[in-house]
This record gives C-alpha cells, structure tokens and sequence, in this order.
C-alpha cells in the first residue's frame, strides 16, 4: 500500500502548496485523486516520486510510504527502484527517441536484456500501434499515440505502483476510452496499484475503487467511488448536473458556492 | 574566366579533410557536454592543451615512451573532468546557464596559467612514432600526423556514434539529453549520466591533446584549436554527432582553402576568421545548422 501521511510541501522554501495530504492507494486497487486547476495534483505525485526537488519543492512535513518504506527522502530514480513510476500530464515522449527507445529508456532500471526485450513485445501487444510505430521519432506521434507511449515507456520498469496524471486530457473520446480500458487492465489482468489523477471526475470514478477530491491542497472529501459518484457536491462540482440530471448554470454554481464551501 | 588551379585546390581540400575530422574530434567533447548536461563547455580548447601538456610532460620530463604517455593523459583526463563535474559543476545545476558558462570560462583561465607555471612558456613535442615524410597519393600530398589523427579521430567517432545510438547507455544519454526530468522519472541516475558525458569529454580531449599536440606543438597556443569547435557546432548542428564531423569537415575545407588562396593576397590571417564568417551567414539563414534538427512542433 502506497501511503501519504500528513504530507506539507513548500516550494522555493516560500510556497506552501500542500498543506497536510494524507491519502491512501490500496495494493491492486485504482485510487482516483480529483481536483480543480491548481489544487495541488500534480504536485502530490511529485511528492511521491522525489521529482520535486528538481522544480525546488520539498515535503516538509509529513512522510510517503510503500508498504512501510519511507520514500520521500529517495531520489527519483531511487523511487522508481522500489516499483513506484510516474506517468507525467502533457504525454512528455523523449521526442527526438524513437517509440523503441523510448521503451528501453523506460526499462533503465532493469538489468535483464531479455526481461526488457519481452517487455517491449508486450506494450507492443496491448499498444499495437505502437509497433507500427516503432522506428519513429516520439516526437512525429499523435496526441493519443503518445499517451500510449508515456504509459506503456512507464510500465517498462514493471512497477507496483502507477501514478498516472490527467491521461484524459486533451484526446478524442474514443481513444480515452482505450487508455482508460487499459488503466483498469493495469489493475484486473497485471494487478497493479493506480493512483489516477483526472479533471474527469465522471471518468475517473467509473474505473477508480476509491477516490480523494482535492482543493487548495487539502483533500477535502474521500470515499469509496460508487458513493462518491452519487455524492451531490461531486455531482454539481465536478460532473456538472444537478438533481435532475441538467448542467448547472455558471450563477447557481457560484451561488451555492457563496452559500456553502466544500466541508471548510 | 581562368583555369582554377584544380590540383591545388585537391590538395588544400583533402588537407582540410583531414584537419577537419580532428576538428570534429574536439568539437564532440563540447557536443556531448551541452547535449547531455545542457552546459556549454566554454574550457574544451584548454582541455585540450592540458591533455597535450600531460602527454608532453609524461614522455619529456619524465620519460615515458609514448603510448604510456597518451594513456597517461588519457586517465588524467578523465580523472580531471569527472572531478570537475563532481566539485565545480555539480553545485551549479539548477543555477542560470550563465552561472556555468562563466565557471567553464573562468576555469579556461585557470587551465593555461597553471599549465605555463607547471611546464614553462616553451612549446614542448609529444614523439609520437610517426615520421615527417609525406605520403604521396595521386596528386594529394599528406602529412602522415594528419592521417593518422584523421584515422584515430573518425575511428572514434565510429565508435563512439555506434554506442551512442545502439547502446542501452546511449539510449539512457539521449532520453538525459531530451528531458532530464522524464528521464529522471523513467528511473534513470541524470547525475550519474552527467558524470559519464564529462568523462567522455575528458577521454575526447586526451586524444584531441595528443594529435593536435604531435602536429603543432604543446604550448599555450594549443587551447585555440577550442576557438574551432563554434564554428564546427554551428555549421553542424548544435545537436547531432554526424553534425558535428560534417561541420568539423566544413571549417577544415575552408579554412584550408582560405589559408592557400586569401592568405597570401592580403598577407595572412584569413584562416582563423573565416570559418566564424560562415559560422554568422549559417545563423542567419539556417540557425538550427545543417543537421541540426528542427524541433519538431505538433498542433
Ligand atoms: N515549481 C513550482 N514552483 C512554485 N509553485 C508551483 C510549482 N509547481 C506548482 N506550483 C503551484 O502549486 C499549486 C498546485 O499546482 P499543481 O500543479 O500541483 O496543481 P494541479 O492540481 O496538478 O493542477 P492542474 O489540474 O492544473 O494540473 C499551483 O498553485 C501552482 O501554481
Ligand atoms: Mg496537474
């Protein structure tokens, strides 16, 4: 189990960004984290990688756990050692790398040629695509292909833990529905751990077990997805329907946000 | 219009071949710095003239034959980038390029002071077992230092290219080079990888050091045959190895050709200046350089 115990992060000794996170993601399971723009997602995932310390973040308080390990004192790289891997938002492909060796780059922390060999097969076989592909720059991809990439270059290092931010954003419907078909395979078939971050809350809560909703870096409600899902907060805020199933205008929303904020 | 002396040009041209490819020699060490660890080396020519020292030293002063001198610069080398990296550069990342360029710059100062305390203001030889007899191919006349430093400088780069672009190390250079954060989260030891490219850049330095120290001499003047590497990565491409042997090819062919035809109408001088002349007219019309690759933008 991935744990996040009361975790304070700062950037530039000055920003206080996350202000006490603590969250759980459960072995085999998809844990959802949802929020608006700038709640502090992103900067969760960090946290857990070790990759704040190049953007001069820090956990100040607080501590990341796998299975009782500390990891936040690791280096990125460190971190990944221990199975945990972090696909980034915006589908950051080493551009100039073919798709082939942006999968090997991938499996850098594995020493067994062959192991890396088979792994590539494998990608290539729930990416297919992605074979098609496989001697192109990263770089000349699709907005869709490339998300298959970032996963698929992640899951090279055979991981424990997925920490998968925003891969809605910005593609078609339909391919959203492939990456997403192979998110909840990560945890069926090859019973993996998740921790998804989306805007997509109604996305998200479909394939997540459990899910967290962030707000200016406090997680201000938690619970298992089917509850969240009929939660009416989560509906009006994050779904955008109301009661009868309507969108909600812009006024109501900031009406019943003047009236009551979010458990704070 | 006149005839163009054809065989002169031949000869001037196959010379600046050769010249050219111990350009692209050097200019590699610099590549490999600023591809890996985004730092402009602005010390390579004086890398270079440390190595030649070392390798002068070793056989002169203390009378070593001259392949244990070359190795011995060689480690030195090594030894003297990777401990670079570690103790100056290491606490600079993360700081404004600026902030390198100018530590690269200071420590250029630094290399030649201390080279002339250590060795003297004389230019000293590395006697490397090749004779002084040209050899004669065709109409070509070819000093044997030059080829065989044409040879050892596109043997490595042979190599060298082969590793870098089919090796697992090579792979992990590139995705370092592409975006250090990515690679950092693909598992990948970024300072580890920095490490590794300035030691490379040591081993390309031994071995610019000692060729261009066996063909000119070792003194001070050795650390401007760096002054070359601009041009080469600017005709090349700042970010392709294949760029930088045919920008090093480039500037040798002009600059060979400057010096037989220019040099003697005005009186000399030409050669050293007109490869930055290319240099200004390429980033004007084509700033990514020959090879260079455009970046490749999606909408
Ligand atoms: N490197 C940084 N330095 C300073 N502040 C930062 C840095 N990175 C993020 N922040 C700030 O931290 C807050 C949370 O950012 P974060 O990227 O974690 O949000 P997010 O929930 O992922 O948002 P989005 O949905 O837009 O991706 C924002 O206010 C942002 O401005
Ligand atoms: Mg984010």
């Amino acid at each position: 189990m991935l744990a996040l115990n009361n975790i304070e992060v700062v950037y530039d000794h000055a920003i206080l960004v996350l202000r006490g996170v603590s969250l759980q993601a459960k072995e085999g399971q998809i844990t959802a984290l949802l929020g608006a723009n700038g709640a502090g997602k992103t900067t969760t995932l960090k946290a857990i990688s070790g990759l704040l310390r190049s953007e001069r973040g820090e956990v100040t308080k607080g501590s990341v756990e796998l299975d009782g390990d500390r990891l936040d004192r690791l280096l990125p790289h460190e971190v990944v050692g221990r199975g945990v891997v972090q696909v980034f938002e915006g589908r950051r492909v080493f551009e100039t790398l073919t798709v082939e060796e942006n999968l090997t780059a991938g499996a850098h922390s594995r020493s067994d040629r062959r192991a890396v060999r088979d792994g590539i097969e494998r990608i290539f076989s729930t990416f297919p695509v992605l074979e098609e592909r496989r001697h192109l720059s990263a770089g000349y991809l699709s907005g869709g292909e490339q998300q298959m990439l970032v996963i698929g270059r992640a899951l090279m290092s055979d991981p424990k833990v997925v920490l998968l931010d925003e891969p809605s954003l910005g593609l078609a419907p339909q391919i959203i529905e492939e990456i997403f078909d192979v998110i909840r395979r990560l945890k069926q078939e090859q019973h993996r751990t998740v921790l998804l971050v989306e805007q997509n809350a109604s996305l998200a809560l479909g394939i997540a077990d459990h899910g967290y909703v962030m707000e200016n870096g406090r997680i201000v409600l938690d619970g298992p997805a089917a509850t969240l899902r009929e939660n009416s907060d989560i509906k009006e805020f994050y779904l955008g329907l109301n009661e009868a199933g309507t969108r909600k205008s812009y006024r109501d929303v900031k009406h019943y946000r003047r009236r009551k904020r979010w458990l704070g | 219009m006149p005839d163009l002396p054809w065989r002169f040009i031949l000869i001037l041209s196959a010379n600046g071949l050769l010249v050219g490819s111990m350009y692209a020699l050097v200019a590699l060490g610099f590549v490999l710095i600023y591809k890996a660890t985004d730092a402009i080396n602005f010390a390579q020519g004086e890398f270079v003239m440390f190595a030649g020292f070392l390798a002068a030293g070793a056989s002169n002063l203390a009378g070593f034959p001259w392949w244990i001198s070359a190795l011995l610069a060689l480690l030195g080398m090594v030894v003297f980038a990777f401990g670079l990296e570690r103790v100056v550069l290491r606490p600079l990342l993360g700081r404004p390029v600026i902030a390198v360029v100018m530590a690269t710059l200071g420590l250029g100062f630094v290399l030649r002071g201390t080279a002339t305390l250590a060795f003297g203001g004389g230019t000293q030889t590395i006697p490397l077992p090749v004779g002084d007899e040209p050899f004669l191919l065709g109409p070509l006349i070819l000093p044997p230092i030059e080829l065989v430093g044409a040879a050892v400088s596109l043997g490595f780069l042979a190599a060298f290219g082969w590793f870098f672009l089919k090796s697992r190390i090579g792979v992990a250079m590139r995705a370092v080079a592409s975006n250090q954060q990515v690679a950092m989260a693909m598992g990948i030891n970024v300072r580890r990888y920095f490490a590794l490219a300035w030691a490379l850049a040591g081993v390309v330095s031994a071995l610019g050091g000692v060729l261009w120290g066996a063909m000119l001499g070792v003194d001070n003047q050795l650390a401007l045959v760096g002054l070359k590497v601009f041009p080469v990565m600017i005709l090349g491409g700042l970010d392709s190895i294949l760029g930088a042997v045919v920008g090093g090819l480039i500037v040798g062919v002009v600059e060979s050709l400057s010096a037989g035809f220019l040099d003697p109408l005005v009186g000399g001088g030409t050669k050293d200046f007109i490869p930055y002349l290319l240099m200004i007219a390429v980033l004007m019309v084509r700033p990514e350089g020959i090879f260079g690759r455009r970046r490749i933008e999606r909408v």
